[in-house]
């Protein structure tokens, strides 16, 4: 099962498109960070997501195949929006009131408990509380209602570190016990490192590069060489991006996935996930689309020799 | 404390662990890999034996805030390796150790080796020669202890 699909998606605000032409299908059972530079349109694609924005385009569907938005898709869906927005003059057990009488279905003996392990008062006020417990509670709200998808718009952005490294722990214990999908997006790199398996990166309102965080990196590495052959290599191999000094080259290149000969003379190294995000990002040109639909499609010739 | 409690047989709890993993983030070894050699360390020290239960997921993903699929990784990893088992809704416990001789067993393994050695170079062998002969012999041995232990070849 497909958590989220999207077809030709776009979306225009205006005279601007935020998304276009966003095709990608994102499989359950995977944490999804959702990467890319400010105005990539992450947010409008969260947004379309979760039924809180209607596309001017294409198609997108959530859990399986049901049209975003729909009642049955948002009873599986729980989303936490940019910032943790909560109602600050209401209390944490004032919340869990009105979140109840909001949605369908809602656990709140479970979500009582979440935030009596968290050591969160329930007659404390949201807008009294650290921007940590602020967050435990929106998280709290949303896992309450049981979804089967969980999506996070920037949740560690405003956060400490050990307040970011305790959401993200949450997060993954969610995944444990209950097996949720989650789709997040967000700027830390180096976090992702940890918590991602499945990475989209998108640019321009489109999505540049997707794939399980395994695959991507198997079929990446790094070359290092005499720059005076760098020449050559470049037009031999798939190079996402060149570091050139006067008498050494680094080359980010993409394989075969396969173990292709490493050029005499040269080294090879694996690649990490920040290093390959940084490189399609500062390239929104090149592009992988190792997914199962697009391989054939994406893969320029050298690729398949 | 409830550690006395923990211990005790019967219809209580397991015990926990005898190990936590820890992460470093700028050694640059993905963290699936950095959990496999940190048990094995384990196993080598003795802080791990046979029967031990290793952290269970749920613990390891709430306190190093990790994927739970990258822990999984790891124990299957292990359990490839031979070194751990799962046991349904139990966990996964270590099924061998990697603590091999005892420390006088290994002196007199090195002393025996040390005359072989002399030999060898007696009769010319230099150092790539010696691996090389050594490797060779080695492969031989495992590939005659496995036919005769009546494991068919190329089976882990």
């Amino acid at each position: 099962m497909n958590v989220l699909e999207s077809n030709g998606l776009g979306k225009r605000y205006g005279n601007n498109w935020a998304l276009r032409d966003c095709t990608l299908a994102i499989p359950d059972g995977h944490v999804a960070a959702l990467v890319g530079p400010n105005g990539a349109g992450k947010t409008t694609l969260l947004n379309l997501t979760v039924g809180l924005a209607a596309q001017t385009d294409g198609i997108v569907t959530v859990l399986g195949g049901m049209p975003a938005g729909s009642v049955a898709a948002l009873d599986g869906i729980a989303f936490v929006a940019q910032d943790t927005p909560l109602y600050k003059n209401l209390s944490a057990a004032e919340m869990l009131h009105m979140t109840r009488n909001l949605n369908r279905r809602f656990d709140e003996r479970y979500a009582k408990a979440r935030l009596g392990e968290l050591g969160i008062p329930l007659e404390r006020k949201a807008g009294k509380m650290s921007g940590g417990q602020q967050a435990q509670l929106a998280l709290t709200l949303a896992l309450a209602r049981r979804p089967q998808l969980l999506v996070l718009d920037e949740p560690m952005a405003m956060l400490d570190p050990l307040a970011r490294h305790d959401f993200m722990a949450s997060v993954m214990t969610a995944i444990a016990d209950d097996g949720v999908s989650v789709v997040l997006s967000s700027h830390v790199l180096a976090e992702l490192e940890r918590v991602a398996d499945y990475l989209v990166l998108m640019s321009g309102g489109s999505v540049q590069v997707a794939g399980e965080v395994d695959d991507l990196l198997a079929c990446h590495r790094v070359l290092t060489g005499p720059a005076t052959e760098a020449g050559a290599y470049t037009k031999r191999l798939n190079v996402v991006y060149a570091r050139r000094g006067e008498a050494q080259t680094h080359l980010l290149v993409r394989t075969n996935g396969m173990t292709d000969p490493v050029p005499p003379g040269w080294e090879a190294h694996p690649v990490s996930l920040e290093e390959l995000t940084l490189a399609y990002m500062r390239d929104p040109g090149a592009a992988a689309l190792p997914g199962p639909a697009r391989a054939a499609v994406v893969l320029p010739k050298e690729a398949r020799n | 404390m409830t550690v006395d409690k923990a211990f005790s047989a019967g219809d209580g709890p397991r015990p926990a662990s005898p190990i936590e993993f820890r992460l470093d983030h700028a050694s640059g070894i993905p963290t699936y890999l950095q959990l496999v050699q940190q048990v094995e360390h384990a196993l080598r020290i003795g802080y791990l034996n046979t029967g031990d239960r290793l952290p269970k997921v749920r613990d390891v993903v709430a306190s190093l805030a990790i994927n739970p699929n990258t822990v999984l990784k790891a124990y299957r990893e292990l359990e490839i390796k031979g070194l751990a088992a799962g046991h349904p809704g139990q966990g996964t416990f270590v099924k061998a150790t990697l603590t091999q001789a005892t420390l006088p067993e290994l002196a007199r393994l090195r002393s025996s080796l040390l005359t072989w050695l002399a030999t060898a170079d007696t009769a010319g062998l230099d150092d790539d020669g010696i691996v090389a002969l050594f490797t060779s012999v080695l492969r031989d041995f495992r590939k005659e202890r496995a036919s005769a232990n009546g494991e068919s070849e190329g089976v882990a």
